[in-house]
């Protein structure tokens, strides 16, 4: 008699956790019941991703780089099931060298990004980038994996916490992404993914006071309502692109301070 | 130390100090009685005008164009064709030499510039000759040597120029926000259309005779004069390709509301309400000269001004009478004389909305000091004040007043005086004082702000970028930095555009 499978129920990944949506709601997609997250889901990922945060951004930058290695360690060893998630075996590569690749910044972007400045008086004058917060990610619906993982890493690189809304139509890729950083060091609240109706949850996450920068790469038609929204608290509108890989990518979720700092017998 | 530092019976009485009055000449300027916009490299008659005042006076100075949307339209294709025309492409070391001409032509008529600003806006003059005056000069010296080394600022990006800068300067630092908008715009090879602070217009409207004399090709840089609608205009105009703003948080979101969607960059250089933090061992006299600088500088006037002061509680007593004291010789008057501190407030509408926001503090149970003062009886004049026993919640502790006026609160420990500084949906700046070179790090890494001083405050150089954090607004300001909202560059999101 051949064995009858045990099936995996989604669900969403909100401060290191599990949790099914607080709504109760799912919805169809590939073939699966994927939770379908309501505002107060956003409103618990926002909270958890604020909790995180100063422990991630407070973190050293070689510390961080290894953590997000780790993260590429993780989907590696998870690889055969990516690509059964994704446009396959080349996507899942591509996108661990692409977190290889961002790991490796985690130390150094802030040599390219920062600089001392030369001022006309007796100060040591030096900008150093600083993560914006919490940022709100609107992951691209293609490549289902790669396109998420480009937008969430440099944010992460920088030492931003994410709340990322996956991909509408291909969610399953980023749920396991999630049971991979779960399975990593990345701490519970940096990396929150939300699962369900685009529309719905984007606009909260667009006007939510608590939420520093939206990256609006999978936005599609209803960008101008969540440009205009974000306006609220000053959001820093990020135009992502799902394939992006440079430095200034992490640049675009950071805030740069100046210091004047004395200089003096 | 601090009780040998308090002095016996509270505050001294202020010693009458009378000064001779040494009035700068005001000859060295000479005014028409109406202007036009300066529209590709002409003037052009303005539809409709509005008196600017002196503010010290309340005195007429000159009728000033109120452009229209059809005018601000000229400007703006007056400044396409200029970028078509050969400014975006001409040898970037020909731009740069037009970026010096400018900053050098700054410098021989500084005086001229100087007495025009303190004229028009209210500053004293000490403040617009010895500020204002030499950054504005040296910003276009800066940026004009960047003008033909974008290629090692932003290497692997091919830097190039994005087409029409719509900028939208304020009232508080007319000339200079106009050196911060124009410099870089120019260096990055743009083309602008610039409109001056509806109440401030005259040193922008000089400085077209400083192009003139520069021989700037015509229609590089266009000046339109007038309110917020026709700042408004230059917002929504479709020509314009990048948005420069530096006023009000609150116009700040609306201009970001207006461009959603549009895909054009944007750079915001909003409001604040920052923290002057001082600790215990830092060198007092020294502070309190720091905090006068941070809130009374420009009449307070100043986006980045140390409007709240976090004082250690351990030195509340000294720090608030020695603020007391100094205060008392703080002289208020006459913008033009060189022995002025403070000077006249902007605009009768500022004034009023600084004489509301102190009301609501005395009503919300703060406590009010103003010093013994003689203000004249013209103009717009408000007393520099300090109020103590001023909770968090206090409007006065949370909105920025943009006015010659401090709250003063305290704390114990440096993450209390961290939690409350950064307590403020603002971000711009933040002040330090303190001795010990270690905690000065440690609170400059955990203070929210785009700019912290320590052991000084309200400095400013082009080498050094300057912008917000959260609600003060995006992009930055002076330094490599400055450049790139003026670029476009490969491989690059950067938020705004």
């Amino acid at each position: 008699m051949s064995r009858l499978p045990v099936k995996k129920t989604y669900k969403l990944f909100i401060g290191g956790a599990f949790p099914r949506s607080e709504s109760g709601r799912t919805y169809e997609a590939e073939g699966q019941n994927v939770a379908r997250a309501s505002r107060k889901d956003v409103r618990d990922a926002v909270r958890a991703a604020r909790g995180a945060l100063p422990k991630w951004a407070g973190m050293t930058a070689y510390n961080r780089g290894q953590v997000l290695y780790r993260i590429a360690e993780m989907v590696e060893a998870r690889a055969a099931e990516f690509a059964d998630l994704c446009s396959g075996r080349d996507e899942v590569e591509r996108t661990i060298d692409r977190v290889v690749w961002y790991a490796g910044w985690a130390d150094k972007f802030a040599q390219v990004i920062g600089s001392s400045n030369p001022v006309a008086g007796p100060y040591f004058n030096f900008t150093v980038p600083e993560p914006t917060g919490v940022v709100a990610t609107l992951a691209p619906d293609e490549p289902p994996l790669l396109g998420l993982v480009s937008r969430v890493a440099p944010a992460l690189t920088g030492g931003n916490a994410v709340v990322v809304v996956a991909s509408e139509t291909r969610p399953l890729a980023a749920i396991e992404l999630a049971e991979a950083l779960a399975t990593s060091d990345v701490p519970g609240g940096v990396v929150n993914i939300l699962t369900g109706n685009r529309a719905e949850l984007a606009p909260w996450l667009a006007a939510h006071m608590d939420v520093n920068a939206i990256d609006i790469a999978g936005a599609d038609g209803i960008a101008p309502e969540l440009e205009r929204a974000a306006a609220d608290n000053v959001k820093r509108v990020v135009r992502g692109r799902a394939d992006a890989q440079s430095p200034w990518e992490i640049a675009a979720f950071m805030e740069l301070k100046t210091v004047w700092h004395p200089v003096g017998r | 130390m601090t009780d040998l530092e308090r002095p016996r019976g509270g505050v001294p009485a202020p010693k009458d100090w009378t000064y001779a009055p040494a009035p700068e000449a005001r000859d060295v300027v000479t005014l028409a009685d109406r202007y036009g916009h300066f529209v590709g490299g002409e003037w052009i008659e303005a539809e409709e005008t509005y008196t600017t005042i002196s503010p010290a006076t309340e005195e007429p100075l000159a009728e000033i164009g109120q452009a229209t949307p059809a005018e601000v339209e000229r400007a703006v294709a007056a400044a396409r064709d200029a970028y078509d025309d050969g400014w975006s492409t001409i040898s970037p070391s020909e731009r740069a030499k037009y970026l010096f001409r400018i900053a050098r032509i700054l410098q021989e008529r500084s005086r001229e510039f100087a007495v025009l600003e303190s004229l028009n806006g209210g500053k004293p003059i000490k403040e617009s000759r010895d500020v204002d005056l030499p950054l504005a000069a040296a910003h276009f010296f800066y940026y004009a040597g960047w003008a033909d080394k974008l290629e090692y600022a932003f290497p692997n990006q091919r830097p190039r120029p994005i087409g029409v800068a719509g900028q939208i300067i304020p009232w508080n630092f007319p000339l200079l926000m106009l050196a911060w908008k124009i410099a870089p715009a120019l260096a990055a090879g743009n083309t602008v259309v610039l409109k001056p602070a509806e109440t401030t217009p005259l040193t922008a409207l000089l400085f077209c005779d400083v192009l003139r004399q520069a021989e700037l090709p015509a229609g590089v840089v266009n000046i339109v004069t007038g309110d917020g609608a026709t700042g408004a205009a230059i917002v929504k105009a479709e020509g314009v390709d990048k948005v420069a703003f530096t006023g009000s948080t609150e116009v700040g979101k609306a201009i970001q509301r207006e461009l959603a969607g549009t895909g054009k960059k944007l750079t915001l250089e909003l409001g604040g309400k920052a923290a002057n933090i001082i600790f215990d061992d830092a060198a007092l006299d020294q502070a309190v000269e720091g905090i006068v600088n941070g809130i009374y500088f420009n009449q307070g006037h100043v986006c980045c001004a140390g409007s709240r002061l976090l004082v250690q509680e351990s030195i509340y007593e000294p720090v608030v009478d020695k603020l007391k004291r100094r205060l008392a010789t703080l002289r208020v008057g006459d913008p033009l004389d060189k022995n002025t501190d403070v000077g006249a407030i902007n605009s009768k509408q500022q004034l009023e909305k600084i004489q509301e926001l102190v009301a609501v503090g005395e009503e919300e149970g703060a406590e009010i000091y103003q010093p013994p003062c003689r203000v004249p009886e013209k103009g717009y004049w408000f007393v520099p004040t300090v109020f103590t026993n001023v909770a968090q919640s206090y409007r006065i502790a949370q909105e920025e007043i943009f006015g010659p006026v401090l709250s003063i609160l305290t704390f114990r420990t440096p993450d209390e005086a961290v939690e409350k500084a950064n307590n403020t949906p603002y971000g711009l700046s933040a002040g330090v004082w303190t001795e010990k070179g270690s905690r000065i790090l440690w609170m400059a890494e955990r203070l929210r702000a785009g700019v912290v001083w320590a052991n000084t405050y309200n400095r400013f150089d082009p080498s050094s970028p300057f912008g917000g954090y959260k609600e003060s607004g995006f992009g930055r300001e002076g330094g490599r930095h400055g450049l790139e909202p003026y670029l476009q560059l490969d491989d690059s999101e950067a938020f705004g555009g």
